[in-house]
């Protein structure tokens, strides 16, 4: 396998410098942050190396962290390389006051379906999407469920310590 | 109600005809809705509604401690549970950095590869039934009911397996599911040759599928495709050989390519995978026997903080009775970490996505559903085609209900 974590990472820091921040490699597989405002840019710039080729887009979904301030959405996307069998991990924080993020439907038309998904749980809104409305939840649904202020049970019940069964 | 099921303006003059396909349609094989427009009997447009029997598990994992996931993992795609369960497995004992021993490997290849078996299965038959020929699905039906034979001698369920523990199985494979699995071994090949010359040169068979629902290596990437859609299409990406897990590597097997991408082709591919998996289950098989002594007993790896110990031994043990409390109570924390992890199932790279904090439950956890990927191809594959062509498509490309809206 020629393509490597370090050849990757080298190659990204060349084109976007220190832009891009929190390299780790959980479980083997490169993560990284950048800001929301490149994610297309880094997206295009992975899938047209001739050396990354990142063309296939495994996975796209959100994550809530309630307790970062300003950046309480993260995007995360998954892509891999099918050619040398390399996959890689990156996430874009946005502030869930105003969840904007670029769509990656422009390039990947299985994004589609999965920004759907992600803006139905979790409420990003994706920039440019061509159909960006509910697909499991029901239409009238007024609220991002997937978000953690919304807790699984009934918060009203008493007979029960939730303490005691996971998360409160 | 919502604005874009509602009919388009002008509906009355127009010269289309649009058609409710759906959500509870014969031909539809589960709760998928399409509306169609047609022009005469081609489709011009269509478009597809999902999500009618979400049950939010993803939300649900959020607060059940990692056993107690297993049990959703069977809900997705119902027709190869038992796989299903051993990705989440497999995706819990990478975080925990558990090894298993190699007999525990085999066996969970043997179960897998039958599931995928069952899965392959349903779906070519219910592609002969919806071209017209019944005779194809009567005559492998029965046989997925010796598989369930073999996954209720191992598990004691059927449908919604909960197959396996983390570490290993809940218990060793008896005899009797040996026996059986000799059985099938013995039987089901000729069947499946029988099923394959019923079909694969049928002349009206191959009219009724060539070309139909095609799709070209470069869109089914684009749009996501694993699994056997995405080898019809020419790419030969499959999980088990990519990203080896459960010793996938140590067997031989092949990995089939079509050509086109069309229904025909799909056909091709999953009966080819059924003989691969054939093959594989007896390569299991032969490695599982060569174990002897002490070995031949093992059955699950020595994780006593998640593994549940012997009953009797809760009775007579201390430490066994505070795992077992800890264990059932979800008391144990997981590490923190974050991982992604998939298995091939029998429709694609399914993916478990996991975010842990420490906590005793996953903060987050989102299944990457191959179905749920692959299904917004739908509307381009149907396009310009004949309304039954659609519904072979569907039924081709299998779609499973459970799996697409989670």
């Amino acid at each position: 396998m020629s393509l490597t974590n370090e050849l990757i990472q080298q190659k990204l820091i060349e084109k976007f410098g220190d832009q891009l921040t929190d390299w780790v490699q959980p479980y083997g597989m490169l993560t990284f942050t950048a800001p929301k405002e490149l994610n297309l840019k880094i997206l295009q710039f992975l899938y047209d190396d001739p050396e990354c080729k990142f063309q296939f887009l495994t996975d796209l979904q959100a994550v809530h962290y309630p307790e970062k301030k300003g950046a309480e959405l993260a995007v995360v996307y998954h892509l891999h390389n099918l050619t040398d069998n390399v996959r890689i991990r990156f996430k874009v924080f946005t502030d869930i006051t105003e969840p904007d993020v670029y769509s990656a439907t422009a390039l990947y038309s299985s994004a589609n379906f999965m920004e759907r998904e992600t803006y139905d749980f979790f409420g990003v809104n994706f920039l440019g999407h061509p159909n960006l409305i509910r697909i499991l939840n029901v239409d009238e649904m007024d609220y991002f469920p997937m978000r953690k202020e919304f807790p699984l049970e009934d918060q009203s019940r008493v007979d029960k310590d939730d303490e005691m069964f996971g998360r409160g | 109600m919502s604005d874009h099921i509602l009919l388009p303006e002008g509906s009355i003059e127009k010269l289309t005809t649009t058609l409710n396909l759906g959500p509870t349609h014969p031909a539809t094989h589960g709760v998928f809705q399409n509306i169609l427009e047609l022009d005469g009997e081609r489709v011009m447009k269509s478009t597809s509604t999902v999500g009618y029997i979400h049950r939010a598990f993803e939300k649900l994992s959020e607060r059940r401690p990692l056993y107690q996931i297993t049990p959703i993992t069977d809900r997705l795609n119902y027709c190869s549970s038992p796989i299903n369960n051993m990705g989440w497995h497999i995706t819990c004992e990478r975080l925990l950095g558990i090894t298993l021993p190699k007999r525990v490997d085999y066996l969970r290849i043997i179960i897998m590869e039958l599931a995928r078996i069952s899965d392959h299965l349903i779906c070519n038959s219910i592609v002969g039934v919806d071209s017209g020929a019944f005779s194809g699905f009567l005559y492998l039906m029965q046989y997925r009911e010796l598989i369930y034979e073999i996954y209720e001698e191992v598990c004691g369920s059927r449908l919604t397996t909960n197959i396996g523990r983390i570490g290993g199985f809940e218990r060793d494979f008896t005899n009797t599911a040996f026996e059986k699995l000799e059985k099938f071994l013995a039987e089901y090949p000729k069947q499946l040759k029988e099923f394959e010359k019923l079909f694969n040169r049928n002349r009206i068979f191959m009219e009724r599928t060539i070309g139909c629902g095609a799709i070209s290596a470069e869109r089914a990437l684009n749009y996501g495709f694993t699994g056997p859609n995405l080898r019809a299409a020419g790419v030969d990406y499959d999980v088990r050989f990519h990203t080896p897990y459960s010793s996938y590597d140590d067997l031989e097997f092949n990995i089939p390519v079509g050509k086109t991408g069309d229904c025909y082709d799909r056909f091709l591919v999953r009966n080819e995978e059924m003989w691969e998996s054939l093959s594989l289950i007896n390569q299991a098989y032969n490695k599982v026997q060569e174990f002897k002594g002490t070995d031949a007993e093992v059955f699950h790896a020595d994780t006593p903080a998640y593994y549940l110990p012997e009953k009797k031994d809760v009775y007579t043990k201390m430490e066994a009775l505070i795992y077992h409390f800890k264990i059932i109570m979800g008391e144990t924390d997981i590490p923190a970490g974050e991982l992604y992890s998939s298995v091939e199932a029998g429709n694609g790279e399914l993916g478990f996505y996991l975010i842990s904090d420490g906590g005793r439950t996953p903060y987050r956890l989102h299944f990457r559903r191959p179905c749920f990927i692959y299904y917004q191809a739908f509307e381009e594959l149907i396009k310009g085609g004949m309304l039954s062509d659609a519904v072979i498509t569907m039924s081709s490309l299998n779609l499973i209900a459970g799996e697409l809206d989670a």
